[in-house]
């Protein structure tokens, strides 16, 4: 059932400016560190990229775009954890 | 209102989750078998799980009322160890008959790996054998896409599977379509940080409907919320949802599914 945009603003407006200030935020935080930054950071300006698409299915580019796209299962797991991005894209 | 909880790990909650659960309108909890973690040592370290499941679990439910059912299985992330799988796998048609025991799982993948793959159809061919519903887990963050076609490959090409008999959980939106797509039911976890929030939970619903849907909180001991569903109804309400629509997906949809299994009784 959707919603008016009106609608949606009243309820999300709020809570989507805190995130996308807490985005530049954290992307500020990243600069002013030291040393390299990993795979990680590319693959979230990568997903970035998504957001200005026009059609409404970024949320699912975006997870997309942080998934391993292989298919062949790996011969053995490295480890139990995930990190939330696929460190094979660039490399 | 009322709802189902079809996915918390209560055996790393308090029982004041379960007083705050039954408060806030719970009808019954089902617990899927998880990674403790820690890798256990061995196939009596199961064994003692599946007798907590089956055993101690209910009865600490119960003492507020509330009706616990469980799944069992080895979890993804302890099935490198093939050996201690198969011993794993020898000993569940031990606790199959219990009240209580709806089917095997959550099984899945978690790193997508060949070992892990062989485990995964090592538990849906007993889930056949014995004519079991199955619950799948499907893996974190990157590795859930892949893990996910993987999963979906092996259900598929086992002809005894039939379709509206599995659930596919923690789907999001890059997930949801391909898993309903192949006539398995979809849960959506509602965590704080990874998988659904409260608010995307309430998208892929408006965008795929509610047909065969369901929504849990998968408590455990990492962040997560045990009202996380009563939480993601009240979001239903304030985005126009009519009770009875809520009611739906919070209740007459797990037990749709769960009905599938003879163990499963209608909360009263
Ligand atoms: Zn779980």
């Amino acid at each position: 059932m959707p919603m008016t945009r009106a609608q949606v603003l009243d309820l999300y407006y709020m809570d989507a400016r805190c995130k996308l200030i807490e985005i530049a935020a954290f992307l500020d935080r990243v600069d002013r560190g030291t040393g390299e930054a990993d795979f990680r950071l590319d693959a979230f300006r990568d997903a970035m990229q998504h957001l200005a698409g026009g059609e409404p299915r970024r949320a699912e580019e975006v997870l997309r775009s942080l998934s391993d796209p292989t298919e062949v299962p790996v011969d053995k797991a490295p480890g139990k954890g995930a990190v939330g991005a696929w460190p094979g894209r660039g490399a | 209102m009322r709802y189902i909880e079809p996915h918390g790990h209560m055996v790393s909650r308090t029982t004041d989750d379960y007083l705050d659960m039954v408060t806030a309108g719970c009808a019954a909890v089902c617990e899927p078998a998880f990674w403790a973690g820690f890798d256990r040592g061995s196939v009596d370290g199961f064994r003692d799980y599946f007798r907590q499941l089956t055993e101690y679990e209910p009865a600490r439910a119960a003492k507020y009322g509330l009706p616990h059912y469980c799944w069992l299985c080895i979890n993804p992330k302890e099935s490198e160890d093939v050996a201690l799988a198969s011993d794993v796998l020898g000993i569940i048609p031990e606790f199959l008959g219990r009240p209580g025991v709806l089917g095997i799982g959550e099984i899945g993948l978690n790193k997508n790996s060949r070992n892990e793959l062989r485990v995964l159809e090592m538990h849906v061919d007993l889930a056949a054998r014995h004519d079991q519903l199955i619950l799948v887990h499907t893996p974190h963050l990157e590795d859930k896409l892949k893990g996910t076609r993987l999963i979906l490959d092996v259900l598929k090409n086992d002809r005894r599977i039939r379709p509206e008999r599995v659930l596919i959980d923690h789907v999001e939106e890059h997930t949801v379509r391909i898993v309903l797509d192949h006539g398995h039911w979809a849960g959506m976890t509602l965590y704080p940080i990874s998988k659904c929030t409260p608010a995307r939970a309430v998208d892929i619903l408006d965008v795929h409907g509610s047909d065969r849907l369901w929504m849990n909180s998968a408590c455990d001991w990492g962040e997560s919320v045990p009202l996380a569903i009563p939480r993601t109804a009240l979001e239903m309400r304030r985005r126009g949802w009519s009770a009875e629509a809520i009611d739906r997906v919070v209740f007459q949809n797990p037990v749709r599914f769960l009905c599938q299994c003879p163990r499963f009784r209608l909360p009263a």
